[in-house]
């Protein structure tokens, strides 16, 4: 019996000891009207068997030459970091709810909230939501909740947004009648200011802003920051925890810095895997604590004067406000905060920085390789950090059916969300793709582009 | 006490095999003013330094790979290793979410195989990935009923009834949804005042969030009374998956009349849970609410004449879905662990998880009632878990449920889950699982024994509890009153 211990003759003391004459009839109370027929499933599996099945399917999907970003970055991992993370008393812990017997997790979220919010030049952070998406659903539940100066339910939206994170946030806060107001982009791919006019004098709670925005384009973020509060938004920043270490922090936007900083936590040490699991990270002012979804670690002292760490200010969290808690988030994503700080401890500020420097570089060796193609270009003007929109001459579906065929994951259509960029693909090039990687996707791209989709046969 | 990482920095270390080379003039297309101007603070240290001082920390936990848990409604058992290593291969980590369906086949057919599993486990009809933990599948199973009264043209349901024994997340999603939320007593015995149910129900009633068995640690027998209450008032009911591990192959939330459920992967499918997550909160439903499920879906089309059997469902093949709760996919690479311990149990091992965990619940509080301890439900079964309450121990002695659970981490045992269910005072619920053996029941009992003459010899030691490990009790109402939450190179403030 896989994983239970349990040996004929302690089965037959344990039903003695509480008079029962099987293990089936200790559901003597679910009415036999209820009870399930045998269920239609497998035999079970030995682990080697399990493995044997489990690792064929793992390697269909392996060996891919990844030049996809759009949230999501194929970042180097120090070994060290998956190690510790995995150890069983970090993987296999609970929710710190006993203090006593959770110290390890409880110091290590501790400094996890110190380096984020240094990162992000904040006042605080929380110990994690689920992913960047979701985690702008609860920033934008935030605002409307924490502008004591609006009594508004609609949040300013920029279009340059990473639509995902728009579609999740819109499901989140949606049954709550908040309504996010798109602000058109302008031809070089930034929030366009010039439409701002038409929203002043209106009442919005918050201002969304990405950077480097869906695009890898910069954002002006601190023009807008002053602007947003000038009308009396909020303003909720999306970063890139690795632009951060080489971009102006949220906490530094404008004159007093955004309000809210949220976005994915996956660059800091987290494989794509898919996507999930990843974490979510938020920071705040000091002055909106108490609206903040999630926990909080805090630092106190016990009797003795000796310092340890716990949950606070819990009574916004559901186990204690039910209905009236901040949000209904429970579990969150605890052990990929546990990769990320150590992570975060390994590199560095210069590490990151490094790493960041490292991406900028070879995306912009990326975007010299494909523009060298007759017929491609960079869509947007200006610099961009990370990834870029490149034009091509042929449909992009096409395009990436081709290069997948070879094993290349060639970017990310713009299509489906931005109809007037159906022409583009979204490209993205981290320190972990070489000069060769980067010729090898060029020299197929420039293939697909000269010769005709193969045809089928007898066409 | 351990000193913080920030302490053990020193300017001008750094861990630089972790650091790409790169010019710095790289960045000097970048506009000057967005660029960062003062590097953030973070720790300078070596490799060695780091996996120490990690390794370390790692040691002042408890664990499921090192103590006995008995944490009521958690079901914290053993995770096991294959599933982890099943869901650690370089294709499943390697694999971009944007990939297209060419290039991730192995992961969309486990998550095709996994959707049709919990689907039979469940008998429901169609099953989502997608929710990321219990309480965002609660959000969606609640915004899916939402969705289902608004495509009726039913506007005037705006309240969900709640039996007060529930978790504090039923509640909290309720709100989030944008209802009212009304709380349904519990009877003595256990079950949901059936006939305050049937007083509350009306037009206005959207749905019931429960869970069976119920976090009183009993079967809530009357379940079809409550489905047909619900629906003859045209409401909709919410199965919360919390307990699901107590019926599993047993009785499926489907047969039971639910037309929504959410399972909790992190707990029924024995995925670790990582000191506060990830988990996973895949969402069932029944045929009528098919069309509201959220995105992404994975479908399979077996004569696709390109051999691409599994893809994600179009947008618009489910137009009424409430749409997605993440940025992509959800947890996946929880998904595949669940799927991987699914494999490993089948049908048959499936069904023992629901007899083993009953077994020792109830060996576990007959055990602790011939101790001396009270029973909050004496005359029922126990289903995975049981209540037992130190009312007597707290008027007798002054010693509470907190004291206890506190002693009991000197004996190396996690607290069972205090003070919950709100309504019963004073007390521990207790779920030992299915993968611990009789010498670890055993082994809990006699400390329990020992806190209890403890508590009747020497109260103090109970109130000052825990003794042994890294710190005692933390001040938490000055922690509270004045929050340090963020390291800025001060102590502790005393």
């Amino acid at each position: 019996m896989p994983f239970i211990p349990h040996t004929e003759a302690e089965v037959g003391q344990m039903l003695a000891r509480i008079d029962a004459p099987s293990v089936a009839a200790l559901f003597e109370e679910i009415p036999s009207e209820l009870r399930a027929a045998p269920l239609d499933l497998h035999d079970g599996l030995n682990e080697m068997d399990m493995l044997r099945w489990m690792g064929a399917q793992a390697r269909k999907d392996e060996g891919t030459l990844c030049f996809a970003g759009a949230g999501c970055y194929d970042h180097h991992i120090p070994a060290a970091v998956w190690d510790i993370a995995t150890r069983g008393e970090f993987m296999t812990a609970y929710t710190p709810y006993q203090a006593e017997a959770s110290q390890g997790t409880l110091q290590l979220i501790y400094e996890y909230q110190s380096m984020m919010a240094h990162l992000m030049a904040m006042d605080l952070s929380n110990a994690s939501l689920y992913d960047g998406a979701s985690g702008l659903g609860e920033a934008l539940l935030m605002a409307v909740r924490g502008n004591r100066g609006s009594r508004s339910r609609r949040v300013l939206v920029a279009d340059s947004l990473n639509p995902r994170y728009r579609g999740a946030a819109q499901t989140i806060v949606g049954p709550q009648h908040i309504e996010l107001v798109p602000l058109a982009l302008d031809a070089s791919g930034v929030t366009d200011t010039e439409v701002l006019a038409e929203h002043e004098g209106l009442d919005f709670a918050a201002l969304v802003i990405q950077q480097p925005n869906y695009f890898g384009r910069l954002e002006s973020v601190h023009s807008l920051t002053d602007w947003a509060h000038a009308q009396g938004m909020l303003v909720i920043a999306v970063v890139n925890p690795i632009a951060a270490a080489v971009l102006a922090p949220p906490g530094e936007w404008g004159e007093n810095g955004a309000d809210i900083a949220v976005g994915d936590g996956q660059p800091l040490g987290i494989p794509m895997a898919s996507g999930g699991p990843s974490f979510g990270f938020m920071c705040c002012t000091e002055r909106l604590v108490r609206q903040m979804p999630g926990r909080l670690i805090g630092r106190a002292t016990d009797a003795r004067g000796t310092p340890g760490y716990t949950l606070v200010l819990q009574a916004r969290e559901q186990h204690i406000r039910r209905s009236k808690a901040t949000s209904n988030i429970c579990t969150n994503q605890g052990l990929l905060v546990t990769a990320a700080t150590i992570h975060m401890a390994l590199l560095g500020a210069t590490g990151l920085a490094q790493v960041a420097t490292a991406c900028h570089h070879a995306n912009n060796q990326l975007l010299r390789h494909l523009t060298a193609i007759p017929g491609v270009q960079v869509r947007f003007d200006g610099p961009h950090f990370h990834e870029a929109a490149v034009r091509l001459p042929v449909d992009p579906a096409t395009v990436l059916t081709q290069l997948a065929a070879e094993g290349i994951l060639g970017g990310v259509p713009l299509a489906p969300d931005y109809p007037g960029l159906s022409d583009c693909l979204l490209v993205c090039a981290t320190e972990m793709r070489t000069d060769a990687d980067m010729a090898r996707f060029a020299g197929a791209l420039a293939r697909t582009l000269t010769a005709p989709p193969r045809c089928q046969a007898g066409a | 006490m351990s000193k913080l990482i920030f302490e053990l920095s020193t300017e001008g270390r750094g861990a630089r095999a972790q650091w790409p080379q790169t010019p710095a003039e790289a960045l000097d297309d970048l506009p000057g003013e967005l660029r960062r101007r003062t590097p953030p603070a973070l720790p300078h240290l070596s490799e060695l330094q780091v996996v120490r001082h990690y390794t370390r920390l790692s040691q002042r936990n408890f664990s499921i790979d090192t103590h006995f848990y008995p944490l009521g409604s958690c079901t914290m058992k053993y995770n096991p290793r294959g599933a982890h290593r099943a869901a650690s291969q370089p294709g499943f980590l390697q694999r971009h979410p944007l990939a297209p369906p060419a290039l991730s086949q192995g992961v969309l057919g486990c998550l095709h195989r996994l959707q049709a599993i919990l689907e039979e486990v469940t008998g429901m009809r169609g099953v989502s990935l997608a929710p990321m933990a219990g309480a965002q599948g609660e959000f969606a199973g609640i915004a899916m009923i939402r969705a289902y009264h608004e495509a009726r043209g039913d506007h005037e349901r705006k309240e969900i009834l709640i039996p007060t024994a529930a978790h504090g997340t039923n509640p909290a999603t309720a709100s989030m949804c944008g209802y009212r939320v009304r709380e349904i007593p519990v009877t003595s015995g256990g079950d949901v005042d059936l006939e305050a149910l049937q007083q509350a129900v009306g037009p206005h009633t959207a749905g019931l969030m429960m869970t069976n068995p119920s976090t009183c640690g009993v079967f809530e027998t009357q379940i079809r009374a409550i489905a047909d209450t619900i629906h003859g008032a045209g409401g909709l009911l919410y199965y919360d998956g919390a307990n699901l591990n107590a019926i599993l192959g047993k009785v499926r939330p489907g047969d039971m009349g639910f037309d929504v459920i959410h399972m909790n992967l992190h707990k029924t499918f024995a995925t670790p849970h990582g000191g506060g997550g990830p988990g996973a909160g895949p969402v069932g439903v029944n045929e009528r609410l098919l069309p509201f499920l959220p995105r992404p879906l994975v479908v399979e089309d077996r004569t696709a004449d390109d051999g691409l059997h599994y893809r994600w469902a179009d947008k618009a093949e489910s137009p009424h879905s409430i749409g997605t709760l993440s940025a992509f996919g959800g947890n996946i690479g929880i998904l595949l662990r669940a799927l991987a311990y699914a494999l490993l149990l089948g049908r048959d091992g499936l069904l023992r998880v629901a007899e083993y965990a009953t077994l020792n619940a109830n060996y576990l509080a007959r055990a602790l009632e011939d101790a001396g301890f009270q029973l909050a439900f004496p005359q029922r079964r126990a289903s995975h878990e049981f209540i037992i309450t130190l009312q007597r121990e707290a008027r007798e002695w002054g010693v509470g449920a907190t004291d206890f659970a506190k002693r009991l981490l000197d004996h190396g045992v996690h607290a069972p889950t205090v003070h919950f269910p709100l309504l019963i005072p004073e007390c521990l619920l207790i779920e030992p699982t299915e993968t611990e053996d009789l010498a670890t029941l055993d082994a809990f009992v006699a400390a329990m024994q020992a806190t209890r003459r403890e508590a009747e010899a020497h109260p103090d030691r109970l109130h000052q509890a825990p003794h042994t490990m890294p710190i005692g009790r933390l001040d938490e109402v000055s922690a509270a009153r004045n929050p340090d939450l963020v390291w800025r190179g001060d102590p502790p403030m005393a």
